[in-house]
């Protein structure tokens, strides 16, 4: 019931705002968001918008991944 | 148009040195449950249980909330649909679940005014479409749910609709988890689930973790985020260092949601919920506040709840726990199937039995 893909608002009024998922247009109310604005990415539960997505958070999360990706890449490029 | 990191937590590189990670740092057998029943399915389609080493065994417990809802409210539901002058909305995967005697859909297919609606505030403008009709919506769900169908009835009250109710039956997760880690199954860590935690927020789960001091990891949806929340289970059980840890943070922040919570805390208030194949478990549930009991399906047509046997032979309450996987039950494949589903877990395509049917060969 989950989507897990973030939207990205495109449009608000009234509350409500419409959406971009993978190219797709919806509507989705911003009632249970505390604050957002055209441009966020958002996770959209059932109609709701129900969390801004922290893209810093989501690109360190990332660059830790790649750097220990790499490490093991290079460790066993040593032993080869 | 996507997010420019979303690629990212689908990078094949990244997903075979977590794989690599794990497989290296894993060494006795462990039994992780993933609590989220999106989880059950991102876990089966992206093929990650067949990547872990054989030391680690994915459970999947009782998050699809369709599965945990007891047959005596499935069949409120039915008894719903057949009130004269009523219309009945719901989410799309609620309607085929068997009660005891009938279904959503075959009451639809009789004449019954059944609607699957997208979002709960469909349903309060079929409300107000409708206004010689009572519209009913079934709210079945976890705290993810649960906020937008307060936001509903607060909607329903701004706009002064006397025919819209809702029927209470959400659920929530933290004291689920502690009647888990109570009972007779042996778990070395949870996997918690996403979007719960992005309403709850990690800081929910403190009270279980302190108690139980058993490994406990929040994840998101992605192959990277699943494995990368596997890993620090693995981590966290290798070292003996259990920890209320977070592997969504993009997501899920310490306090959660705190508009959508105080919506969620403004209509509902926690009550004793009955889980199938659990039982009662105290303040597992959430109910309509008086303030709101115009909008209380249950005073408004009067329903009792009636205990009912569930379907002979149907082994999802052992499924839901983690004490069965679905191979283990004897209906399935031979009678249960997705096309004419015994229990509700072979319903929903949360359901373990579903994620089962449909990716798991086991011939
Ligand atoms: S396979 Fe069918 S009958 Fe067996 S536990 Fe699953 S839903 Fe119930």
């Amino acid at each position: 019931m989950c989507l897990a893909i973030p939207s990205k608002i495109t449009h608000i009024e009234n509350e409500m705002a419409t959406i971009d998922v993978d190219g797709v247009k919806r509507s989705a109310s911003l009632m249970l968001l505390e604050d957002s604005a055209v441009g966020d990415y958002v996770i959209v539960h059932a109609g709701f918008a129900i969390k801004k997505l922290d893209e810093d958070s989501a690109m360190e999360t990332i660059r830790l991944l790649k750097e220990a990706a790499a490490f093991v890449d290079n460790l066993d490029a040593g032993k080869g | 148009m996507t997010l420019k990191h979303s690629d990212a937590f689908h990078d094949p590189q990244i997903a075979r040195h977590l794989v690599e990670r794990i497989t290296r740092a894993s060494r006795r057998p462990i039994r992780f449950m993933e609590v989220c029943g999106t989880h059950t399915v991102s876990i089966f389609r992206s093929g990650i249980r067949s990547l872990l080493p054989e030391t680690i065994a994915l459970i999947s417990g009782p998050g699809c909330p369709v599965c945990v809802t007891a047959q005596k409210e499935i069949d409120a539901f039915i008894a719903l649909a057949r009130e004269p002058e009523t219309i009945v909305a719901t989410f799309g995967d609620l309607i085929r679940v068997p009660g005891s005697g009938s279904s959503l859909q075959r009451e639809k297919a009789d004449g019954a005014d059944v609607r699957i609606v997208y979002s709960t505030f469909d349903a309060v403008n079929l409300a107000r479409e409708n206004p010689d009709k009572r519209v009913v919506f079934l709210g079945v769900g976890f705290e993810t749910t649960a906020p937008t169908v307060a936001a509903a009835i607060l909607a329903a009250h701004q706009q002064k609709l006397d025919n819209f109710s809702v029927v209470s039956a959400h659920k929530t997760v933290p004291p689920a988890l502690e009647a888990l880690a109570d009972g007779e199954i042996n778990i070395d860590g949870f996997l918690l689930p996403g979007h719960v935690s992005v309403i709850i927020g990690l800081d929910a789960y403190r009270p279980f973790f302190e108690t139980h001091r058993v490994p406990c990891v929040v994840a998101g949806f992605e192959p990277a985020d699943l494995l990368q929340g596997i890993a620090m289970l693995v981590d966290q059980v290798e070292s003996g260092q259990p920890a209320l840890e977070n592997a969504y943070p993009r997501a899920v922040s310490a306090a959660g949601n705190p508009k959508a919570m105080a919506v969620m805390n403004d209509v509902f208030e926690m009550a004793d919920a009955d889980w199938r194949g659990i039982g009662t478990i105290p303040d597992s549930g959430l109910a309509i506040r008086e303030a709101y009991a115009a909008f209380d399906a249950v005073k408004v047509f009067n329903i009792q709840l009636k205990p009912t046997p569930e379907p002979k032979g149907c082994a999802c309450g052992e499924v839901l726990t983690g004490l069965k996987i679905p191979p283990q039950c004897p209906l399935y494949k031979t009678v249960c199937n997705p096309m004419a589903p015994v229990g509700p877990c072979m319903v929903s395509s949360e359901g373990t039995c579903a994620a089962y049917f449909r990716y798991h060969d086991d011939a």
